[in-house]
C-alpha cells in the first residue's frame, strides 16, 4: 500500500483529540479580530493573537484584511464585502476538512477546488422590504475533486467535512452574539 | 336584479358602524353588510380571558362614550361586543347581518357588490372588513413534527383546552405575552420565542401608559408626518394586558418562570432553532421604551429622567435549539400576527403583500374607501377611539365625490 500524503498531520490531530478529552479547559479557544474604521464603509481588520491550550497564542505573522463594498454600492472597493469573508471562511474550512478526512481515510488528493456562492437579496439590508432577511438566502458550495477514490468515497469526504466544520456550523446554526459599547 | 344603494359599507365592527354614523349624518343612503353578527370578531375570534388594552374611559366612538361604573377598567371581549352592539342600536345603523360579501368589482357607475344574499349596485364602497381577518403563521410551521398541537389565537380559548405538557409560544407582542403568562400560570412549562417587540409598562408615573400616549399626542400623529410610514404600519402591538396595574413585559414573564428564547429562525430535523440575537431585540425595546417615556417627561416638564425601569433580564445563555420530538413541547401557539383577507376584492388595489393600497383611507380606485387599518390616518387608527377622525374624513371625501352627481 502506498502511503497517502495530503500534507495533513492526522496523527497530531488524533493525539490532540485524545489529550483534550481529559482536559476540556485546554480546549477552550478564543479567536480574536481587531477592526478599525478607515472611511466610508472601508475598514481593516487584523488578526494575530488568540487564546487556546490555556494560554495566549500567536500566529507566525499578523494578517490584515480589508473590507469595503464595490463601486455599484457607491463605495471605493478597497477590499471585499464583509459578507464575502463568510464565503472565504466556509471555503477554507470545508477544504481543510476534505484534506484532513482524506488523509485519515488514506485517500490521496490530486486537486480540490470549490466555488462558494451566497445568494443575497439586498432589499433586506437596504430596509426596502422587512420580510427579506439581511443575511444570505442560501449558500451553495460546489467541489471538484480529483483523487484516488470513487465518486461515493469523494461524496462521503465532502459530507464528513461538513459534519466537522466550524464555519459550516456557525453559518447553519444560530449563535448567541453580544455587541457592546466599551 | 341588483338592489341599488349609494354606499355599501363592508363589515359591522366599530369601524363600519362609525362610517355609517357619519354617512347618516350626511343623509347618504347606505347599507352595512356583515357576514356574522354586529361586532363579530369580538364574539368569535378572541380568547376567553381577552380584555381590551385601552382603558374604558378611552373607548369612545363618535357620539358614544363609555358610561359604566369603571372608567379605569378594561372591557372583556363580550363587553366590547355589547358596547359596539349598543352603538349600532343608538345610531340606528342599517346593518344587514349574516351577509357575506363574495366579490366587489368595478362597474361603469361605481361598484357591484355580490353577497351570498344577493347583489347590490352602488356608487361608493367603504371597506371596513378588519385588519386582522386571519392569523399569520410562518412558513417554517410546515416543519413541525406530527403529534404537536398547533394553535393560532383564533383557535386558542384557554389553557384548559391545551394538552398537558410544555408550550412554545412564538411571538412576544400583546397576544403572545398574554397567552404565555396565562399558560404558564396553568402550571405548564412555557418557552417564549421573542423577536422585535414593543415594551411598555402598564402605568407610568401613576397613570395608565395609554393615558400618556393620548395626552401627549403621540397617537394623534398624522400618517403624512410619519417618516417611515410602512414601518409604523407594521409596528407590533405593545406588551400590555388589560389588567389594572399589571405590567407584562419580559421581566414579568421570566418572573413567572417563562423561558425567553430568540426569534424562531427555522425548524430543521424536528428541532426549532432560535436566533442568537435575543439580547439585541431586548436592548432595542428597552431603548425605545426609555425614549418614549423620556418624551412623556419632556412633555410634562419633568426633568429627573424615567426612573425605575430595569433593563430586560436575559438568561446568560438563552437556548438556541429546542427539540420538538423529545416530548418537552406538546403545543405550539403561533402568536405571529394577523393579516387582512381581501380574496373577495376583485379590484386591483391589493399589493404583493396582500395589503390595500390607499392614501389615508382613499383607496386607489375612485369611490373606494378603507377604514380600520393600522395608521390609516393617525397612529391611533386601529383603536376604538381612533376611528372618529378617520371615519369623519372618509365620509366627507366620499360625500364630495357624490356631490357632482347630485347636482347633475
Ligand atoms: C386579538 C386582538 C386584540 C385586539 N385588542 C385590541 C384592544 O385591546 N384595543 C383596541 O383598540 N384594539 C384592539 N384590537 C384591534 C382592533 O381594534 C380590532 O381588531 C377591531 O376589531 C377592529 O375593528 P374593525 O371594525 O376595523 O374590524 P373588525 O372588528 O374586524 O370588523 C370587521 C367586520 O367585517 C366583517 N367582514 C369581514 N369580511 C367580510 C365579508 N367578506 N363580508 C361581510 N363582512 C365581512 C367581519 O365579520 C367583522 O365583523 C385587537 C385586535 C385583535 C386581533
Amino acid at each position: 500500500m502506498t502511503t497517502t500524503d495530503n500534507g495533513v498531520n492526522v496523527q497530531a490531530l488524533l493525539d490532540a483529540r485524545e489529550a483534550l478529552k481529559g482536559a476540556p479547559e485546554a480546549a477552550q479557544f478564543t479567536w480574536r479580530a481587531t477592526s478599525t474604521w478607515k472611511n466610508g464603509v472601508h475598514s481593516t481588520t487584523t488578526i494575530q493573537n488568540f487564546f487556546g491550550l490555556g494560554q495566549e497564542q500567536s500566529h507566525k505573522t499578523k494578517t490584515e484584511f480589508t473590507a469595503d463594498h464595490p463601486e455599484i454600492f457607491a463605495a471605493e472597493d478597497n477590499g471585499i464585502t464583509p459578507i464575502e469573508y463568510l464565503l472565504v471562511g466556509l471555503a477554507g474550512c470545508l477544504t481543510a476538512g476534505v484534506a484532513s478526512v482524506a488523509q485519515n481515510r488514506g485517500i490521496q488528493l490530486r486537486s480540490v477546488t470549490s466555488t462558494v456562492e451566497g445568494n443575497h437579496d439586498i432589499r433586506g439590508i437596504l430596509g426596502a422590504d422587512s420580510d427579506v432577511r439581511n443575511g444570505f438566502n442560501d449558500v451553495k458550495v460546489t467541489f471538484t475533486i480529483d483523487a484516488d477514490a470513487s465518486r461515493e468515497e469523494i461524496e462521503a469526504l465532502v459530507a464528513q467535512s461538513q459534519k466537522r466544520s466550524a464555519v459550516y456550523d456557525a453559518l447553519t446554526n444560530p449563535t448567541s452574539v453580544t455587541v457592546e459599547v466599551a | 336584479m341588483s338592489q341599488r344603494v349609494t354606499t355599501v359599507v363592508i363589515g359591522a365592527g366599530h369601524a363600519g358602524l362609525a362610517a355609517s354614523h357619519f354617512l347618516s349624518e350626511r343623509s347618504i343612503d347606505h347599507i352595512v353588510l356583515e357576514r356574522g353578527r354586529i361586532a363579530n370578531t369580538w364574539r368569535r375570534e378572541r380568547w376567553d380571558s381577552l380584555r381590551l388594552l385601552t382603558p374604558n374611559w378611552l373607548n369612545r366612538l363618535p357620539g358614544h362614550a363609555y358610561g359604566g361604573p369603571d372608567p379605569d377598567g378594561y372591557m372583556t371581549a363580550g363587553q366590547v361586543a355589547d358596547f359596539i352592539g349598543d352603538y349600532a342600536t343608538v345610531t340606528a345603523a342599517p346593518v344587514r347581518e349574516n351577509t357575506t360579501v363574495t366579490s366587489v368589482r368595478r362597474t361603469d357607475g361605481g361598484y357591484q357588490v355580490c353577497t351570498d344574499e344577493g347583489d347590490l349596485d352602488c356608487v361608493t364602497v367603504v371597506i371596513a372588513s378588519g385588519a386582522c381577518n386571519a392569523p399569520v403563521v410562518p412558513e417554517c410551521a410546515a416543519g413541525v413534527p406530527d403529534g404537536i398541537t398547533q394553535l393560532t389565537p383564533f383557535e386558542y380559548r384557554n389553557p384548559g383546552s391545551l394538552p398537558d405538557g410544555g408550550v412554545l409560544v412564538v411571538g412576544a407582542s400583546a397576544t403572545g405575552v398574554q397567552l404565555a403568562a396565562e399558560v404558564r400560570r396553568s402550571g405548564r412549562p412555557v418557552v417564549l420565542s421573542v423577536g422585535e417587540h414593543v415594551r411598555l409598562p402598564r402605568t407610568y408615573r401613576g397613570r395608565d401608559v395609554l393615558w400618556w400616549m393620548d395626552a401627549t399626542g403621540v397617537w394623534a400623529q398624522s400618517y403624512d408626518e410619519i417618516e417611515d410610514l410602512a414601518r409604523a404600519r407594521r409596528l407590533p402591538s405593545p406588551q400590555l394586558v388589560g389588567e389594572p396595574g399589571t405590567t407584562i413585559d419580559l421581566n414579568a414573564l421570566t418572573g413567572l418562570g417563562v423561558e425567553p428564547v430568540g426569534r424562531l429562525a427555522v425548524i430543521r430535523d424536528g428541532a426549532a432553532l432560535f436566533s442568537g440575537g435575543l439580547r439585541n431585540v431586548c436592548s432595542l425595546a428597552d431603548l425605545k421604551m426609555r425614549r418614549l417615556l423620556a418624551g412623556f417627561d419632556e412633555w410634562a416638564g419633568i426633568g429627573d429622567g424615567p426612573a425605575g425601569f430595569e433593563p430586560t433580564r436575559i438568561p446568560a445563555a438563552p437556548r438556541l435549539r429546542l427539540d420538538l420530538r423529545g416530548g418537552e413541547i406538546a403545543t405550539i401557539i403561533w402568536a405571529t400576527g394577523f393579516r387582512p383577507d381581501y380574496r373577495w376584492l376583485d379590484v386591483p388595489v391589493v399589493d404583493e403583500k396582500g395589503r390595500l393600497r390607499h392614501d389615508g383611507g382613499v383607496v386607489d380606485s375612485p369611490g373606494l374607501y378603507a377604514l380600520g387599518l393600522p395608521v390609516l390616518r393617525r397612529r391611533r387608527s386601529t383603536l376604538l377611539h381612533g376611528i372618529e377622525d378617520d371615519a369623519r374624513f372618509v365620509a366627507r371625501h366620499l360625500a364630495e365625490r357624490l356631490t357632482p352627481r347630485v347636482v347633475a
